[in-house]
């Protein structure tokens, strides 16, 4: 898989239909891959079809547990957040940031254009 | 056939931490590119966001404003999309439980009356960067520019039931809304900085009809008056579709403020399907009754006290204290202007009239007004005092807008615009008004009672002239009857 690089904010494809424990079709997940911005070809997508399939199996088991009077989970850790006092605690460190960014000018990062 | 408009907002409100909302990166407006995004704005990996204790505060204050329920454990999800302006791949905001639920905000119509929006409910989110289009130095080479300063800058959304009618209620909403999170000191309200950014729902019905028209979103108005011009334009627009026989599709629309031109951005079809799931960096935030009832001990007065206290205390009416207690800064001009004139209904004329005409003529508000609130003071510590007229008071009112003076006495002064109160000087007035118009005279003494009442606006007027507005019109009309007998 490699990672489709276009900047297009829309998915040019629809939105994927409500997947089923009947399986997962080749179309939802070329769907899918597009909107987490991956190309993948004809072979990926027939394994990655059968592999999400399975783990589908997977879930539908979970899903036939009874969960009546249990509150539903954001975390698995039994524990909640920290906050942080509004100071500034960080510097500029633009140069360092930006060294890795391929391509860069008045201290912008550069990509191909996008209008919207 | 008759339409109705039915309009909501989303409103993007920026909460005026120091630092962003989950990291510690500074917040401050206008500095270089990418000077204030941290590597946990950037979303670089193995970062975790820490939420920022104030904006949790600010979200409270927001709530308890509006009288709104403050859910008191908050989930953080992620909305997953692509765009450049957004080094995650997501943006990290609330879905089903915001951290404001549903409360109300009431409105001054122009007919005196009042009109409630409901608000469906307000969470939080993070900013995201900004894109720049226009060429750099360079010039054009086919790239967008990208800063993310404003990347992680927190933000409360404001969901509004579809509640207002026309562009002048979503308006006067939104003017509403600007001095409430003002007021409570949670946003700076430079809408010009992009603090509040507008999205309108506008849809159009048969008057009378019940079920809903299709509608359009036209986003991120951040001027009063471009959302006013834009919600007009799009009510215009979507009578004319349906009059012509077209439908109205749902999508997204642009409004260009300098243009007055709005256009389509993306219509519903190909709308994005957000992927929506908690993020696993973060855990609930439980807000304890300990903070609820801290907040709530520390909160500002609120317009709507404000305006009970200008009824209760300063002895206006329903509507002027609405008007005045409706905006942060009007509100505090009035009360300068009342203190220093020591007249609150005088006071309270001046701001909703000459100074709000002056004011909307040169395209003004009233924190940028010229005539400082002081100065308005003084000059309606004069009309009371008599020492001028109303008339006159006009005068020295333009004098302090254009700057020949810097308090109503001094123009007063310089201009010699005291009224003449003196009686001998007066009488020497009209005295010589009399002898200029004996023809007139003698008419009115001629007259019967019914007739003199409106003749005696003759001499009043010529007298008035003669002492070029300065006499005190009631001592005119009193002197001219006694000698005109």
């Amino acid at each position: 898989m490699a990672i489709d690089r276009s900047n297009s904010l829309e998915p040019e494809m629809p939105a994927p239909e409500k997947i089923d424990s009947q399986g997962i079709s080749a179309k939802q997940v070329q769907s899918v891959a597009h909107l987490a911005r991956l190309s993948i070809s004809e072979d990926e997508v027939r394994q990655t079809t059968e592999k999400l399939t399975a783990i589908m199996g997977l879930i539908d088991e979970m899903q036939a547990v009874n969960t009546d009077g249990i509150e539903p989970l954001a975390n698995p850790l039994d524990a909640v957040q920290r906050l942080r006092a509004d100071e500034v605690t960080e510097t500029n460190n633009r140069e360092q940031l930006m060294t890795n960014a391929p391509a860069k000018e008045d201290g912008l990062f550069l990509v191909p254009k996008v209008i919207d | 056939m008759e339409w109705e408009a039915v309009i909501g907002l989303e409103i993007h409100v920026q909460l005026a931490t120091k630092t962003k909302i989950f990291s510690g990166a500074s917040t401050a407006f206008g500095a270089e590119p990418n000077t204030q995004a941290c590597a946990v704005d950037l979303g670089l990996p193995g970062i975790l966001p820490v939420v920022n204790e104030e904006a949790i505060n600010m979200a409270i204050k927001f709530g308890l404003g509006i009288k709104a329920e403050i859910n008191k454990v908050n989930i953080f999800e992620r909305k997953n999309y692509f765009y450049p302006d957004l080094p995650k791949g997501y943006q990290t905001t609330q879905l089903d439980k915001p951290i404001v639920g549903a409360g109300h905000m009431d409105i001054a119509l122009d007919d005196g009356s009042t009109h409630r929006v409901r608000i469906h409910h307000a969470h939080l989110e993070e900013d995201a960067g900004k894109s720049l289009h226009e060429a750099f130095s360079t010039g054009s080479h086919g790239m967008s520019g990208i800063d993310l300063n404003r990347a992680g800058t927190p933000l409360i959304e404001v969901v509004t039931e579809p509640d207002m009618r026309n562009a002048k209620q979503a308006v006067a909403f939104a003017r509403k809304l600007h001095s409430i999170v003002t007021t409570l000191g949670i946003c700076d309200g430079e809408m010009s900085q992009g603090s509040m950014r507008f999205d309108v729902n506008v849809s159009v019905r048969p008057q009378g009809q019940e079920k809903l028209g299709t509608r359009t979103e036209t986003k991120n108005l951040n001027s009063f008056k471009f959302m006013e011009r834009a919600i007009n334009k799009e009510i215009q627009r979507q009578i004319e579709a349906i009059e012509d026989g077209f439908e109205i599709v749902q999508e997204t629309r642009l409004y260009n403020g300098d243009t007055d031109v709005a256009r389509s951005m993306r219509s519903k079809e190909e709308a994005n399907d957000y992927r929506y799931f908690p993020c696993p960096d973060l855990l609930p935030v439980v807000i304890e009754d300990s903070r609820l009832e801290k907040i709530r001990s520390e909160m500002p007065e609120m317009p709507e006290a404000r305006k009970a206290r200008f009824i209760n205390d300063l002895g206006l009416g329903d509507y002027d204290a609405e008007v005045l207690s409706c905006e942060l800064a009007t509100a505090d001009y009035f009360e300068a202007a009342a203190k220093a004139g020591g007249d609150a209904k005088l006071a309270a004329n001046w701001v909703m009239g000459e100074l709000a005409k002056t004011l909307n003529q040169n395209d003004l508000e009233i924190v940028s007004s010229p005539v400082s609130a002081e100065a308005l003071g003084g000059l309606v510590a004069r009309i009371k005092d008599n020492t001028i007229s109303g008339k006159i008071a006009k005068q020295v009112f333009e004098a302090l807008w254009n700057n020949e003076g810097s308090s109503a006495d001094e123009v007063i002064e310089k201009k010699g615009l005291k009224q003449v109160t003196d009686i001998g000087a007066i009488e020497a007035i009209i005295d010589d008004v009399l002898a200029r118009n004996p023809a007139q005279v003698e008419q009115y003494r001629a007259a019967d009672d019914a007739r003199r009442g409106k003749m005696v606006g003759f001499f009043v007027g010529q007298t008035m002239k003669a002492s070029r507005g300065k006499a005190n019109p009631g001592m005119v009309n009193q002197l001219l009857k006694k000698k005109l007998q």
